[in-house]
């Protein structure tokens, strides 16, 4: 019988054929752990007795959440990191350069076929390089730091079809918000998702990252795009036989098949405070607005500030309006410095920020209050997530958020 | 067999953790620091009503959202005895199971109890509230042993005492 | 009786021929500038005075500078506050332009001018030969809804500069020495004017440095004489002078004092006072978790220019963070174009969007416990840069830089090689 592409991994890994529902432990491949919890992963391993990491050179220590920090006391997380990092031996250290999972495929830490577990769950970002990533908490990963193993329940899979073009005002973040709707913020808990289809064929390795990034948000444990060339070329690698066939086989078993054409899709925001609350933009259209951000592991990426400076190049941001724009990693901002991008968003009157979460965790970035409105190009919109509770929060693909921006309210994105 | 009493709070479908702790105070210190703030942005006075052995009730989907563990350890810290929802978000219900607070899924008795009602929790068997019971699946067996032993810290502890690191 | 550029402003705003130290005149503003530091306090007491009304809304600058992006609950009720009333009342607002004083000073000031700022470093405007003072929010909502208010006609001290800066010497070394020489009191309540042929050897930029900090010597205001690259600086920025005033040469001084510009030395003003400067070197060494590069003292093209030139195919030490923030929007765009920045961000600096940053410890940047900071921002009291115990040094865009790569306190000739 054929198997799924988790299916696949997860039997690669163990050396044996696996099926949805059981219980199995795996070897892990990479780990991920960021600042907001590494004084916490740092406890909780000593706490459990371990003297070393399993393998420190599969370790990746990120700090992204609190830079530069806002508060006095979130300095405390460098020096605890640093600390455990020099302790243990850790070299993958990221002081400044960008958002974890930005940087977890950027710098080459994930590969196709790569289990890999995160202290954010975001960590299903990994997936849009074929990879089974996940997000845990922080005593698991303390725990795998100690053991280099973790105990999974194999998922079912949904498989997501998408064929045909999309039109032009749409990006990928409509289709998973789409998506992220119809299934509902629990539609896929426990279980995988897998993209197929010539539309998904055709995205950027850039465009399934913000799927995969947002897979979480209908609960899945894991999004997975059968690595191509396009994911070779990103990796700096050439496939192996092995990794050719991370696809799922055609007679495998899928718990729901779901289907759409390319060309219903139209350009759509999650409106507060439920990332599945999900409506065309047309019908929110007219919506008078305080803020736009544009940046996050979802929507951070070079081809998201184009698309952005598409938008806006020639015009401004409308008066009262801030527009707030981080990009993901360092190598963006530069890429997008060299490339003119930024100085046409600067000229525009966008307010850019050294990259790093951002607005996204709430910390700071553009926090807001009781009536604001703002449109954000990341991945929730939670009650409180970026100010009081009285904010409102619509997620939306930049293409659309830079439209807003100009217009100073909800609008429809026409591409120039 | 193990069994408890308890007054319940009730929530909704869907209680994120940046409900059950804002992002805002994830930097302070301790868990304790951080419990008086849990679920500020829904209901700011809710932390403080708790009291140790009182159960949540919840609709579909409870701890969606972000990895922060602080989430289940806030809630324990708060001396919630169990969380009883219609469904869990997985990274949610792997860190309550690591950190000893224990969750049990039932999608009936949320629309049958109202706040400050008194339930019976008769573990691994059922729930009962004014005499009607819901009955509770019973967890896995390698969740058993993490909850046994009182979460993962005490039972990595054991194996690690057990080989001698 | 002659009079000095500071008696003259005030003579031509209060409109009487001639004043002398220790007069209190009625003087009419010129412009009002007020940041989100204090602004939200001035609008609570707008609104509890009987009819409240704006004398002339044209005079009001509020720039939004503190806390760009905004960062905490607390400040985004203050801000909103703000916009709100900017936006009802046609306020000229800026937010995500820069740090309040060089918007002002690329926007807005010009020579002859007398500016009241709700900020303490409005003194820089003195760069350009305008009278701007600091002052707290009753101050600033008395001359909002009056458009005038009232003015001790300050002493002033008069500063000849001659020769020239040394290499590797820069404007901040100049202006900490002078603190150091005269003391964190040193010029309370009076003017510091600045003359002499030595002068015409700094530029803008320059200028504006030694004026923002006189305040830290306790300085009511600070002014330069107008010359030929004041007027060009005006120009390039379309404005023309409102009064060219220059001193009188029986002008009446409090104390002069003969700067040699080729004396200056690479200076550090240690933890926790302005004027408690040493030779760069005496600090050489120390560690350092933190450098800043940025602020209206230090956040110019040109001070972003002898940055990048030292960082330049360096690193940043793995455990400094580096933060590198452009002073306006325009110092950004100008860095962009330039190179700048990308020579930062490869170096791995954090490039910040131009605000006020760690200079004023309670926005992005801030530094914890025990930390230590070596900063071009304008002070270094104890707390200024986060946690109550912390400890700030500041010193020239150079000594920050090299500290910046080296890991601790180092100067320019330090990393060279």
């Amino acid at each position: 019988m054929g198997a799924t592409i988790i299916e696949k991994i997860v039997r690669n890994n163990t050396g044996k054929e696996v099926h949805p529902g059981e219980i199995v432990t795996v070897n892990v491949d990479r780990v991920m752990i960021h600042d907001i919890f590494i004084p916490f992963v740092a406890s909780k391993f000593e706490e459990m007795g371990f003297t070393k990491i399993w393998d420190a050179d599969r370790a990746v220590l990120i700090y992204d959440h609190l830079v530069p920090a806002s508060q006095v006391d979130d300095t405390r997380h460098f020096r605890i990191g640093n600390e455990f990092a020099e302790k243990y031996g850790m070299k993958n250290v990221h002081r400044a350069d960008g958002i974890c999972h930005q940087l977890m495929t950027e710098a080459g830490y994930v590969k196709p076929g790569d289990i890999v577990f995160g202290t954010d769950s975001h960590t299903t970002t990994y997936g849009c390089v074929g990879a089974f990533s996940s997000g845990i908490g922080y005593t698991e990963m303390a725990s795998i730091l100690g053991t280099g193993t973790l105990w999974i329940r194999v998922p079912e899979t949904i498989k997501v079809e998408i064929t045909g073009t999309l039109p032009e005002n749409v990006m990928a973040k409509d289709i998973i918000l789409k998506l992220i709707g119809d299934l509902g913020a629990d539609g896929a808990t426990y279980k995988a998702l897998e993209f197929t289809g010539d539309t998904v064929e055709n995205m950027t390795v850039a465009s399934r990252m913000s799927m995969a990034n947002m897979a979480i948000e209908a609960g899945a444990k894991c999004a997975l795009f059968a690595p191509d060339e396009k994911t070779a070329q990103y990796c700096g690698i050439t496939l192996t036989e092995k990794e050719r066939d991370l696809t799922g086989d055609a007679d495998a078993q899928y718990c729901r098949v779901i289907q759409y054409r390319a060309e219903d899709f139209v350009p759509v925001m999650a409106c507060p405070s439920n990332v599945d609350n999900v409506k065309p933009v047309s019908e929110l259209a007219g919506k008078e607005i305080d803020q736009v951000f544009i940046g996050s592991c979802t929507n951070g990426r070079l081809e998201d500030l184009m698309a952005a400076a598409d938008i806006l190049k020639d015009r401004h941001v409308a008066p009262f309006v801030k527009l707030i724009v981080t990009p993901a990693s360092r190598k963006i901002y530069r890429e997008a410095a060299a490339n003119g991008t930024l100085e046409i968003l600067a000229r525009a009157g966008a307010i850019i920020t050294h990259p790093s979460c951002g607005l996204c965790c709430g910390r700071t970035g553009g926090i807001l209050t009781d009536g604001e409105v703002v449109v954000a190009t990341n991945n929730r919109n939670f009650l409180g997530r970026m100010g009081t509770s009285k904010v409102e929060i619509y997620l939306a693909s930049p293409k659309s958020a830079a439209a807003c921006a100009v217009e100073g309210r909800i609008i429809v994105p026409k591409v120039k | 067999m193990d069994k408890f009493t308890g007054k319940v709070w009730v929530l909704g479908d869907d209680i994120d953790t940046d409900i059950i702790i804002p992002t805002e105070y994830l930097a302070l210190k301790t868990v304790q620091d951080m419990a008086p703030y849990a679920f500020s942005p829904l209901r700011p006075e809710l932390a403080g009503q708790i009291r140790d052995g009182d159960m949540i009730v919840a609709g579909k989907n409870f701890g969606c959202g972000s990895s922060r563990e602080q989430a289940p350890e806030i809630i324990k810290a708060l001396g919630v005895r169990c969380v009883i929802a219609k469904s869990f978000a997985r990274i949610f219900f792997r860190n309550a199971i690591n950190n000893g607070l224990l969750l049990i899924e039932n999608d009936k008795l949320r629309d049958a109890v109202s706040e400050g009602d008194e339930i019976t929790v008769v573990l691994n068997h059922f729930i009962e509230h004014q005499g009607a019971q819901y009955p509770i699946t019973p967890l896995p067996q390698n969740l058993v042993e993490i909850l046994n032993a009182g979460g993962l810290v005490q039972a990595m502890k054991k194996r690690n005492n057990s080989k001698g690191i | 009786m002659g009079m000095t550029i500071a008696e003259k402003i005030i003579a031509a705003a209060a409109g009487v021929e001639t004043v002398k130290p220790g007069d209190i005149h009625t003087v009419e503003l010129d412009r009002l500038m007020s940041n989100d530091g204090t602004t939200h306090l001035t609008i609570d007491m707008y609104h509890k005075l009987k009819n409240p009304r704006i004398a002339d809304v044209n005079k009001l600058v509020w720039i939004m500078d503190h806390n760009v992006p905004c960062d905490s609950v607390k400040t985004a009720a203050s801000h909103k506050k703000m916009r709100d009333f900017a936006r009802e009342h046609k306020i000229t607002f800026y937010e995500g332009a820069g740090v309040c004083h060089q918007v002002m000073l690329e926007k807005h000031v010009t020579s002859g001018e007398l500016i009241f700022g709700a900020d303490s470093h409005t003194c820089a405007y003195g760069a350009v030969g305008a009278f701007g003072t600091g002052v707290g929010c009753t101050d600033y909502l008395y001359a909002m809804v009056t458009g005038h208010s009232w003015l001790l006609v300050p002493e002033t001290l008069r500063f000849n500069l001659k020769g020239k800066l040394g290499d590797g010497v820069y404007a901040r070394d100049l202006i900490l020495s002078i603190i150091g020489q005269i003391g964190a009191n040193g010029a309370n309540y009076m003017a510091m004017e600045f003359g002499g042929e030595g002068l015409k050897t700094l530029n803008m930029s320059d200028r504006i440095a030694v004026c923002n900090l006189c305040v830290e010597a306790g300085a009511k205001t600070a002014l330069m004489e107008v010359d030929e690259i004041t007027l060009a600086y005006l120009k390039e920025h379309g404005r023309e002078p409102k009064h060219v005033f220059q001193s009188d040469p029986d002008a009446s001084y409090a104390r002069v004092y003969e700067i040699d510009l080729s004396a200056i030395r690479p200076i550090v003003a240690k933890p926790h006072f302005v004027d408690s400067v040493v030779d760069a070197k005496e600090c050489v060494g120390t560690h350092i978790d933190e450098a800043f590069l940025g602020s209206c003292n230090n956040g110019r093209i040109e001070d972003l220019r002898v940055g990048a030139e030292l960082i330049k195919g360096r690193k940043v030490h793995p455990l400094v963070r580096f933060l590198v923030v452009p002073a306006s929007a325009e110092v950004y765009r100008q860095a962009l174009a330039e190179g700048i920045i990308d020579t930062f961000m490869e170096a791995g600096a954090i490039v910040m969007n131009p605000n006020c940053s760690v200079c004023w410890g309670s926005c992005q940047g801030v530094i914890g416990e025990g930390e230590v900071l070596i900063s071009t921002g304008t002070r270094n009291f104890k707390g200024r840069a986060g946690h109550k115990d912390s400890f700030v040094y500041l010193a020239s865009a150079a000594t920050v830089t090299a500290s910046a790569i080296k890991g601790e306190i180092a100067t320019a000739a330090d990393i060279a090689g």
